[in-house]
């Protein structure tokens, strides 16, 4: 029987793993931007630091990302 | 000659600019886009009998009508209509890059990828089949490296063709998928109906994708009731279908496009790419590491400015001395002597004062262009992120306030990296609180007159500390009340560590440069000239000087001049802080640029005629004030009225004149109240 992942924030994520992004729970403008720059449904994100306090560095489509915390809140993976 | 205009695009950090400079060398004019802070750059080159015009469209991450940024560069290429528009990419990034090329496709203008960084991208191991891509993508693509100039007659030969054949039908288009398609052809053909000089302007496709993304720009553009009606219809009817917005679902579709076309045309043969970049990043960024190595970096970058800079600064001050000295000499006798004092007095001392600094500032400026250039700067940010938080402001402020401390013209030009305006507000009020390179001149005297060794350090490193920490303070009380508001969520891209190039830096350091030099050669000219004449009439009747010492006359003279009448005018209110009217004339003379404060304090202690028996200014001022009284006009200086060139900065960048008074009579208001506790409290002991 296959293990379903929970599908939690990315801020929860701990430093070194692998997620998919499920959707991002913010504004249309926030929720653009981020689509910009590569963060999409079914995207792999690949936490490169999740310590705290401070914020967050992702690496998504081969472009290392640093996020704030509110926003890590936000986007939603699996 | 035939002319062909380019718009140059691409995302930030691609090395957009480094192509630009490549193709357009020094032929380049930077300006304003009409209404906004945005730099509007153009540069021009030949290439086979056309004259070629290549217009630096501002690096985004996308053309939605979100920021000015984007707005402005997608403005430029639908409505100025270029003949073709160079998409610059990350090779090494290509799939996250294009993501920008897709909006351009769908703007039906004809296209060039230039795919710069191909150095990288062959070091990392991918293999491009470029006809295919090309094939898949419409349009021509030129491998480019552009901070090593390699690939731009490539590039100017594409641009050439391809401005030639004109525009041609697509075959592959961007496609949405089924539902959304059907959906576009509804709003498509609705606004093909309804809204006719739209359709001529943008065509109809490009029109129905930015209505169903709920583009804020066409929108306001729409006018017929029935289009937004429809256009309202879709986006519900596709809500209940993929349970998100069509905006959303559109952009995955785009990045779906974009993935397919690269699995077929490029190959990846090594795995690991971004292994040494974390290592560096994992010590760098560390939350017990990263501070402290960052203050160590701080710390060498002033240590080195300081130290290096003395040589250069030496030199340059004994030239400026030996050409005053020189004009002195041999002036013609009895001729003109208000000229002679004009020249040496006025300009060279005024002048020269400011230059003499150009050998620390450049080095400064240097350091931070490496910095930047390796990509250490986004890291520091990361690290600087977290006090900066607890000020209200964003750790891409210090940037701009590390600047400040060289200069604080370019500084606040530097705040434009800033989104969030609250922020950016903040920020520029309290760039001149980091100590600039100009006041340092006024330590430089006062400091060794003053204090002796071993406290000059110390209170060298007093007075900086304190302009930081007011920084801090004024910084915290702005972002609670006059500037309250969220910070922007925080996003920024860390570009990969780069080995900067000479070129690269140099380029660098010299716009910013040239900022100060600019601001030497005219303002403070200007200034200085003035602040002469005003020092020097009216000159008292000759006998009232007659009975008179030199000494005496030169105070007299001084004293029935505007500047002296300025200062005594001040003096009751100036008191309080330890001044005198002497000191008070100074200032009022550093007004338009603070590097006048020293020259003008020379002036009020030697007007007139050089004296070999006059006693340097050093010694004078000791003689004259108490160590208090120094220290106090030093913090006075840090903290009040920043120089009439930062002023119209600020107007500049924030687009008011409220502010940038409110900054002016700010600054020194709190300088008045602060110099006026310590001085007070001081004399005490």
């Amino acid at each position: 029987m296959k293990v379903e992942e929970q599908i939690r924030p990315l801020s929860s994520v701990k430093t070194g793993k692998k997620v998919l992004l499920v959707r991002v729970n913010a504004g249309r403008g926030l929720n653009s931007r981020l689509a910009s720059m590569g963060l999409v449904a079914n995207t792999e994100i690949r936490v490169v630091s999740n310590s705290h306090p401070g914020p967050f560095v992702i690496i998504v489509k081969d472009t290392r990302v640093m996020l704030g915390r509110g926003m890590a809140h936000k986007i939603m993976v699996k | 000659m035939k002319q062909i205009t380019v718009a140059l695009a691409g995302n930030p950090n691609c090395g957009k600019s480094s192509i630009f400079n490549m193709l357009t060398g020094a032929r380049q004019h930077v300006g304003n886009y009409p209404g906004v802070t945005v730099e509007k750059k153009e540069g021009y080159c030949t290439h086979k009998d056309y004259a070629i015009t290549i217009v630096d469209l501002p690096g985004t991450y996308s053309l939605t009508a979100y920021s000015t940024e984007e707005l402005i560069a997608r403005r430029f290429i639908l409505e100025e209509s270029p003949d073709l528009v160079v998409d610059v990419v990350d090779a090494s990034n290509i799939e996250r890059n294009l993501y920008l090329g897709t909006q351009i496709i769908e703007m039906n203008v004809p296209l060039i990828f230039a795919f710069n960084m191909s150095d990288v991208a062959k070091r990392r191991g991918l293999e491009f089949d470029l006809e295919q891509l090309s094939r898949l993508l419409e349009a021509r693509i030129v491998p480019t490296v552009g901070n090593k100039g390699q690939g731009g007659p490539a590039l100017l030969d594409a641009i050439v063709q391809t401005a030639t054949e004109g525009r041609k039908a697509r075959t592959h288009k961007v496609t949405y998928g089924s539902e959304i398609e059907e959906e576009l052809a509804k709003i498509g053909q609705c606004v093909r109906d309804r809204e006719k000089p739209l359709t001529e302007k943008y065509g109809a496709r490009w029109l129905a994708v930015k209505l169903l993304e709920q583009d804020r720009d066409v929108i306001e553009k729409t006018q017929a009731p029935e289009v937004l009606q429809v256009v309202n219809r879709s986006i519900e009817h596709l809500r209940t279908i993929f349970h998100d917005e069509a905006e959303i679902v559109m952009a995955d579709r785009r990045y779906g496009l974009i993935s397919g076309a690269c699995q077929e045309t490029i190959r990846s043969s090594v795995e690991l790419r971004h292994d040494t970049s974390d290592t560096i990043d994992a010590v760098v960024t560390n939350r017990i590491l990263g501070l402290p190595i960052f203050l160590a970096l701080m710390y060498a970058v002033f240590f080195l400015t300081f130290t290096l800079g003395k040589y250069p600064m030496g030199w340059l001050e004994t030239l400026f001395g030996w050409t005053g000295a020189a004009i002195a000499q041999h002036w013609p006798a009895d001729s003109a002597l208000w000229l002679r004092s004009l020249v040496v007095d006025g300009i060279i001392g005024g002048v020269g004062g400011v230059l003499v600094f150009l050998p620390n500032i450049l080095i400064l400026f240097m350091a931070i262009a490496l910095l930047e250039d390796s990509g250490y700067m986004a890291r520091a940010a990361f690290v600087m992120d977290r006090i900066m938080h607890k000020i209200g402001l964003h750790g891409k402020s210090f940037i701009p306030m590390l600047i400040g401390f060289g200069c604080s013209v370019p500084a606040i030009m530097g705040t434009r990296i800033l989104e969030n305006r609250r922020s950016r507000l903040t920020t520029i009020m309290v760039i001149p609180l980091m100590s600039c390179g100009a006041r340092l001149t006024i330590y430089s005297l006062f400091i060794p007159a003053f204090f002796a060794q071993p406290w000059r350090g110390p209170v060298l490193w007093i007075i900086y500390l304190t302009g930081i920490v007011l920084g801090i303070v004024a910084a915290k009380v702005l972002r609670l009340t006059l500037f309250k508001g969220e910070t922007t969520p925080f996003v920024m891209e860390l570009p990969p560590y780069r080995m900067p190039t000479a070129k690269g830096i140099f380029i660098h350091t010299w716009q910013r440069g040239w900022m100060y030099l600019r601001k030497a050669g005219t303002i403070i000219l200007a200034a200085s000239v003035i602040l002469w004449a005003l020092a020097n009439f009216p000159k008292p009747a000759p006998d009232t000087l007659a009975s008179l010492s030199a000494e005496q006359a030169k105070q007299t003279s001084l004293a029935h001049s505007v500047v002296g009448r300025l200062g005594r005018a001040i003096e009751p209110a100036i008191k309080p802080l330890g001044f005198d009217w002497k000191i008070g004339t100074a200032l009022i003379g550093a007004l338009p640029a603070k590097e006048l404060f020293v020259s003008q304090m020379g002036i009020v202690y030697a007007v007139g005629e050089p004296d070999e028996s006059t006693s340097t200014l050093s010694e004078r001022l000791r003689a004259a004030y108490t160590p208090l009284t120094g220290f106090c006009v030093m913090l006075f200086c840090l903290i009040s009225a920043p120089c009439i060139a930062t002023i119209a900065m600020t107007r500049q960048e924030t687009q008011s004149w409220a502010w940038a008074l409110f900054q002016f009579f700010g600054l020194t208001a709190l300088a008045y109240v602060i110099t006026l506790l310590v001085y007070q409290i001081g004399n005490l002991f």
